[in-house]
């Protein structure tokens, strides 16, 4: 088990080393003067010098990479060149929704598609089963940020439930702030709902023809029993690699989420960055979500060992 | 306590309450967020237009109606050369940190400006700046080296604000000035807090006690927040084609003004065939002014013959120099050699404007026998590499929000690659024009010349949708410059 750790975390650090490199050389390649974005259409090329020269652009770029590793290796993120404040503020701030809606969304998606998967799966070709099916191929079919659209039509403008978007704060107290994250934490899940539903379901009934499934009704345990006992355990293998899948996903899914809601999370902050040729925030937004993705992927394998005995006597 | 006492006070309180007091706050809407609150550093409209007038004073200010007004500088006094000129303070001015404003903090705002080092995104209007004096905290003497015709107007500027030396690195995050309102707070992404400030030097034109700027960045978004009442005002609506219903609807004032934004779609002139000035023309031949607005800001907007803001005293209408007219552009193109037509491209950003105009404009050059074809690019950061910075283009199209902006046709090395001597020195005469009517005049002439040359299609200005609840009073309907000055906004129930 340690021995799995140590490997699994020196190949974490190796993986974040060629991604910070790769980052840095996509946004070296991209097309976009951060100077000229600040500065305008109308300032002269002396200004642009200046800036330039202030935000340290004018500098070789393997001087200004190992600036920003060894930055990194400090805690230091850097200052924003848009917002003009350290970086490692502005994401502790958007993290602040981020997190939370991700959370959310996970809570959302999986109290949605544990039950129905394995309820499809009990009675297969049964009602809820088809019922379950039809949803789920819905849920797959649509793009979450559309279901975002038309809850704020009919949520926020016909019903007037709840806000159009935007976000209060925390400050504004937890109800407001859920009430603000509750669409779009919906809007989130669903689609990843109905993924993780039909991987429950099929999880579930490649369980349920096991010879040691039969055995078990054999000996005399009834059909609960078995599904509490012998099959839900064992399906929830497959279903965990694709949660663990899904966790980056909401992360990721969150930038377009974030931009219908009008949610001040770091997905926003992330597309704001990009247009604004922000190139801090950006190498350590994609930095951080890279990281994320690679530590959930570490956490998964480690919920393997957890959830199967057999690997941990293998490890 | 006894009851009568209790009742009394009751009663008391009660007519105390403000049952028919008018509401003191504001929600202010916009469509992007700026990034930081220091206008002295960056060129962003949408800093100007939460910080201006608001947060940040000038030692003048501009209008509504676009004129130059005394603020910070009380009266002034400018030599018969025109290269003196005398600024009397306000006195008993506080900045938002509790110092107080005096000539020194003149100096430093404008010295730091026109530093070698500065990033003040228009350094230019200081340019012209030789020396700054203050022979007393009340009297800032501004010496400069050539005469400018507009310095004070540029002295009203979002670049030319006053700022503190204890406060200025910190404002782009804290921002301290010495106007009506102070910083509260800013959750990024979503708002920014402002509330009055109670030490402020005209403080009895002041009516709200606290202003918060919105950013709603999705047009339905927007129009969304006006009916439910989460924004009060929306100075500059992204949603025209839902515009015409606030028009109709009488809970709402909705007043279509204009911008300092020029709508042109540039023409590389060094390349061929626009070094053609025929073909240039033709092309703005082809164009129906009045339909583009139509089908590109659901008719809202004025129409431009060249590259001047209707909002300004000076403007001119040239839009009847080269008129919409197919058979002259056919013509004309036939003349240059273009007769069995033309095969050119149009650079388009992702501004919904602009792709809409270039579909119509595709659509109306096909009539002339010209065959664009829109390449889709992204502003600003690919379209400044490509179009602005290379000059990699054929045909662009993008508003200019600046204002005063036509000596852009005037530089060196510009985008649109123009180049007019007798343009140029015209320009450079009008900004040392100190006589009002002498410069607009030269203003004029200036403006006629551009709209015979085309250097670009000049369409139309960017209009102003602005939609505010219609208990408001002193919303602003003309952006002069870029501003949502709110200091004598208030609520009349």
């Amino acid at each position: 088990m340690l021995r799995l750790v140590i490997s699994r975390l020196s190949s974490l650090a190796v993986t974040l080393l060629f991604v910070s490199l790769a980052i840095f050389l996509i946004l070296e390649v991209l097309p976009g003067d951060p100077a000229a974005i600040m500065l305008g259409t109308a300032a002269r090329e002396d200004t642009l010098a200046a800036l330039r020269q202030e935000l340290g652009l004018d500098r070789p770029a393997l001087l200004r990479y190992l600036d920003w590793v060894g930055g990194l290796l400090h805690g230091d993120l850097g200052t924003s060149i848009t917002y003009k404040m350290p970086v490692s503020t502005l994401v502790a701030e958007r993290m602040s929704v981020t997190l939370p809606l991700s959370l959310l969304a996970i809570l959302i998606s999986t109290a949605l598609a544990l039950p129905l998967g394995v309820a499809a799966a009990a009675r297969r070709d049964g009602p809820v089963d088809r019922a379950v099916l039809v949803f789920s191929q819905l849920g797959v079919a649509v793009p979450n940020f559309w279901i975002g659209l038309l809850f704020i039509l009919f949520f926020s403008t016909r019903l007037g439930w709840f806000p159009a978007g935007g976000f209060p704060g925390w400050g504004a107290g937890i109800g407001p702030a859920l009430q603000a994250l509750l669409l779009p934490a919906v809007a989130l899940a669903l689609p990843q709902a109905a993924v993780l539903t039909r991987v429950t379901r099929s999880a579930t009934l490649e369980v349920i023809g096991a010879d040691f499934v039969r055995t078990a009704r054999a000996k005399g345990l009834d059909r609960r029993a078995t599904l509490r006992r012998h099959v839900v355990p064992n399906a929830l293998i497959p279903v965990t690699t694709i949660l663990g899948l899904q966790l980056s996903f909401f992360f990721g899914g969150a930038i377009l989420v974030e931009n219908v809601f009008n949610l001040p999370g770091l997905g926003r902050l992330a597309y704001q960055a990009l247009n604004q040729r922000d190139l801090v925030v950006i190498k350590d937004i994609v930095l951080i979500f890279s990281g994320f993705v690679i530590v959930v992927n570490f956490l998964v394998d480690l919920g393997y060992t957890i959830l199967d005995p057999r690997l941990r006597s293998r490890a | 306590m006894s009851k009568r006492f209790l009742a009394a006070a009751l009663l008391l309180s009660m007519s105390a309450l403000p049952a028919f007091a008018a509401k003191t706050s504001l929600v202010v809407g916009m469509p992007i967020e700026p990034p930081g609150l220091d206008p002295t550093v960056a060129a962003p409209v949408a800093i100007r237009e939460v910080t201006l007038a608001n947060l940040y004073e000038g030692l003048v200010r501009i209008d509504r109606n676009g004129k130059v007004q005394p603020l910070l500088a009380k009266s002034w006094e400018i030599s018969p050369d025109g290269l003196t000129y005398t600024f009397r303070l306000q006195e008993g001015v506080k900045f938002h940190d509790g110092s107080t404003f005096d000539s020194a903090d003149v100096k430093f705002a404008f010295d730091r400006a026109r530093d070698p080092k500065s990033t003040n995104a228009q350094k230019q209007i200081f340019a012209p700046i030789d020396s700054i004096e203050t022979p007393d905290p009340s009297t800032v003497v501004i010496k400069l080296k050539e005469t400018s015709g507009n310095f004070l107007t540029y002295l009203g500027w979002g670049d030319a604000v006053i700022v503190a030396p204890e406060t200025a690195a910190n404002n782009a995050a804290n921002p301290v000035g010495t106007g009506p309102f102070k910083f509260k707070s800013w959750t990024r992404g979503d708002r920014v807090e402002l509330v009055k400030n109670p030490d402020y030097w005209q403080k009895d034109k002041v009516k709200l006690e606290s202003v918060t700027f919105r950013f709603i960045s999705d047009s339905q978004a927007q129009v969304a927040a006006v009916r439910a009442g989460d924004v009060d005002a929306f100075p500059n609506l992204a949603a025209p084609e839902l515009f015409a219903e606030f028009q109709k609807d009488s809970r709402f004032r909705a007043v279509a003004g204009n911008t300092e934004g020029e709508t042109v779609a540039g023409l590389n002139s060094a390349k061929k065939p626009f070094d053609d000035v025929r073909v240039r023309r033709a092309l703005m031949h082809a164009i129906d002014r009045q339909a583009l607005i139509e089908g590109a800001y659901s008719g809202f907007g004025t129409p431009i013959g060249s590259f001047f803001s209707p909002n300004h005293p000076a403007y001119v209408d040239t839009t009847g120099i080269v008129p919409y007219d197919p058979a002259k552009a056919k013509a004309l193109l036939a003349e240059a050699g273009y007769g069995n037509g033309l095969s050119i491209t149009i650079k388009t950003p992702q501004m919904a404007y602009a792709s809409r105009s270039a579909e119509l404009i595709s659509a109306m050059l096909a009539e002339v026998g010209v065959d664009l074809k829109i390449i889709p690019t992204e502003f600003p950061a690919k379209w400044i590499e490509e179009v602005f910075k290379n000059k990699d283009y054929d045909v662009t199209i993008v508003s200019h929000t600046e204002p005063l902006d036509i000596e852009i046709f005037a530089r060196d090395n510009y985008y649109f690659n123009y180049k007019n001597e007798k343009f140029k020195a015209l320009i450079a005469d009008a900004a040392k024009t100190t006589d009002e009517k002498a410069r607009f005049a030269k203003y004029a002439q200036a403006q006629k010349i551009l709209a015979e040359d085309v250097p670009a299609l000049f369409l139309f200005q960017l209009p102003k949708l602005g939609v505010w609840n219609a208990k408001l009073q002193g919303m602003w309907e003309n952006s002069p410059i870029p501003i949502n000055d709110v200091t004598e906004v208030s609520w009349t129930e």
